[in-house]
């Protein structure tokens, strides 16, 4: 049974009813197991599991450090291109706001793989709007090679593609994608995608399934916190975790996080998040999974960052700049959201030093990459 | 002394180099554990920058490296990361581990016997991770493993020997060094292993995790040499029932 299939046996109302009917009891049984299932995640999401925060957060300490020891990954975001054909309520991006449009000519690439490399890089995100013409397999099939002679590990979040597509960029050097569903709400999700193929939920709903059949080493999933109710989207989320997991066995999962930030011409967050409910949010997810990676973009602010380092989260981005060409050209009014922590890598891997970790930048040999 | 292919150790304490929370805490650490092997993964090696905190400190101790092969899901992967490892390390000596598995990272029997045959005919000195499977064992010494390298319990579980039934009929059976990799959690795990009679035992995650590595360390290497000391001096056997005072065939020496 496909992804698709199953989502049709859950009502989305019903699971928020579930999960805010979930009481303290529930909460303590979830925490004294030592494997846990949907049913116990509901209620550590719950607002009941607020109450519990705390033990939650040393229970995640300790399954993060014993699954990941006292390390965190580093990663960074290459923007290739902002052009994208879709209209998105949130996305600094929509091709209908006014935005200087850029995408990275192939000597650029080369020189902004040059400026991460000098940063101490050695995992990259690729990430593009989506613009399946100008910025399709064509452009991914000149970039990669490039990009692949300077980085091991190359993850791309671009717009959801075939699964041939897919396992040809994995010969040239793909690892991971990170294919968000945004909202696992069909209403919701039409009511924030207007145009563009972004508008078809089911071809993105299906996408970790073509990644899995085209044997990608690691795929990323989430919910764009603020579109709906956070509790019930991740709840879907970690469903379809699940779901994954048991089918696509050989691939590795990661989990993001993102809240809504300001961006030009996008709306305000309407369903908010508070830190709080984030540490509880990210406790959950661990709690249910202990080798799930979860992962922290510069979104959140350095200060909130520093604080969350040891709770639960794998890996982390540093010095992200969120506009094609940012690495060795600096030009705000390209870029797709504002980041909140500036400060630049080797600054992040202190601060995670001072948390008692090490910093682990490279953790990738080429050779277990799919190239032909 | 634990010998693997005509090489020595007097320490029978194995030590991985992952999960610690700097370079430093992981030299001081294996020091404390009188650790004379230690294995590295390939892949946190950067050999085009140098730039990483696990080589040096390494070299530093003197101790010999064991490179190995995790990341590597295929017999494929396995055997290219293996050739990659030999020429930048400059070692024959790899620690065979292919785990597809990415949840319990369980290793793959098929492609690890398929890579372990490649690469004994290549000339590596062959330190396979496996099940504790004992025909498995047996399979993997026959295409000429210098050591196998059962696991105890899932990697970084802490969950001590779940195989012990298995890893007894395999250190029966062996005639290459038995080494019980993964699982061990606490050194009394380590100390109970030894005391089987397996020929060392291979420990990270509860070194590296523990709030106080060097001290682990060192609990590690007391254990290991205890158990290795009961094992050689013979333990007593172990019974359920009281050995009856009044035997009731005693009559028949009368008789």
């Amino acid at each position: 049974m496909s992804f698709a299939a199953l989502l049709e046996n859950w009502d989305f109302d019903d699971v928020t009813l579930q999960i805010n009917a979930c009481t303290e009891a529930d909460v303590r049984r979830a925490l004294s197991k030592s494997k846990r299932d949907l049913q116990d995640f509901m209620a550590l999401i719950s607002p009941a599991g607020d109450a519990f925060l705390e033990e939650m957060a040393q229970q995640s300490y300790r399954l993060t450090r014993q699954r990941f020891g006292n390390t965190l990954q580093f990663y960074i975001p290459l923007y290739l291109s902002n052009l994208c054909a879709n209209d998105c309520t949130y996305c600094g991006f929509s091709m209908s706001n006014k935005l200087k449009r850029k995408t990275l000519s192939l000597d650029e690439i080369e020189a902004e793989c040059l400026a991460i490399k000098a940063m101490g890089f050695d995992s990259l995100l690729l990430v593009t709007g989506e613009h399946e013409t100008k910025v399709g397999m064509d452009y991914f099939r000149q970039a990669l090679p490039i990009i692949k002679r300077h980085f091991s590990y190359l993850t791309m979040e671009v717009q959801p593609l075939a699964e041939a597509e897919y396992r040809e960029l994995c010969q040239l050097g793909l690892d991971a994608v990170l294919v968000y569903q945004e909202t696992y709400r069909r209403r919701t999700y039409a009511k924030h995608h207007l145009k563009g193929k972004k508008m078809d939920f089911d071809w993105r709903l299906d996408t970790p399934e073509r990644l899995g059949r085209a044997g990608i080493d690691k795929m990323g999933l989430g919910v764009l916190i603020g579109l709906d109710d956070w509790r019930t989207d991740s709840f879907f989320a970690a469903l379809h975790l699940k779901y994954l997991q048991k089918t696509y066995w050989r691939s590795r999962y990661s989990l993001s996080f993102p809240r809504l930030r300001p961006c030009s011409g996008g709306l305000v967050d309407k369903t908010q998040m508070s830190d709080r409910q984030l540490v509880q949010l990210i406790c959950a997810y661990r709690l249910l999974d202990g080798e799930v990676e979860l992962s922290l973009s510069t979104r959140e602010s350095a200060q909130f960052r520093d604080k969350l380092f040891p709770i639960g989260i794998t890996s982390l981005s540093a010095g992200s700049s969120t506009q094609p060409g940012g690495y060795a050209q600096a030009n705000q009014a390209l870029e797709q959201f504002e980041i909140d922590d500036s400060r630049a890598p080797q600054d992040v891997a202190v601060a995670v030093q001072n948390a008692g970790m090490q910093p682990v930048w490279k953790d990738w040999e080429k050779g277990y990459s799919k190239i032909l | 002394m634990l010998t693997i292919a005509n090489t020595q150790f007097s320490s029978r304490l194995i030590t991985g180099t992952g999960k610690f929370a700097s370079g430093q805490s992981m030299q001081a650490a294996l020091s404390a554990s009188g650790t004379e092997l230690v294995t590295l993964a390939l892949k946190r090696l950067d050999l085009v920058q140098n730039k990483d905190d696990i080589l040096a400190p390494l070299q530093e101790l003197g101790v010999r490296l064991l490179p190995n092969t995790s990341g590597a899901k295929t017999a494929e992967e396995a055997v290219f990361a293996a050739r990659l490892a030999r020429e930048a390390l400059g070692t024959n000596w790899l620690k065979l581990e292919i785990h597809p598995d990415q949840r319990y990272l369980l290793p793959d029997p098929i492609e690890t016997l398929k890579a372990a045959e490649q690469l004994v005919k290549e000339g590596f000195i062959v330190l396979p991770y496996c099940g504790a499977d004992p025909v498995l064992c047996m399979r993997l010494q026959e295409v000429g493993c210098a050591a196998v390298m059962p696991l105890g319990a899932p990697i970084g579980s802490n969950r001590g020997l779940l195989s012990k039934d298995f890893l007894d009929i395999i250190v029966e059976q062996s005639q290459v060094s038995v080494i019980v990799d993964a699982g061990i959690g606490a050194p009394s795990h380590a100390a109970q292993a030894m005391e089987m009679g397996v020929d060392a035992v291979l420990v990270n995650t509860a070194i590296a995790v523990s709030p106080n590595p060097v001290a682990m360390g060192r609990a590690f290497k007391q254990a290991v040499s205890a158990g290795r000391t009961a094992f050689e001096a013979g333990l007593g056997s172990v019974q359920k029932n009281a050995e009856a005072s009044s035997p009731l065939t005693g009559f028949l020496e009368h008789l």
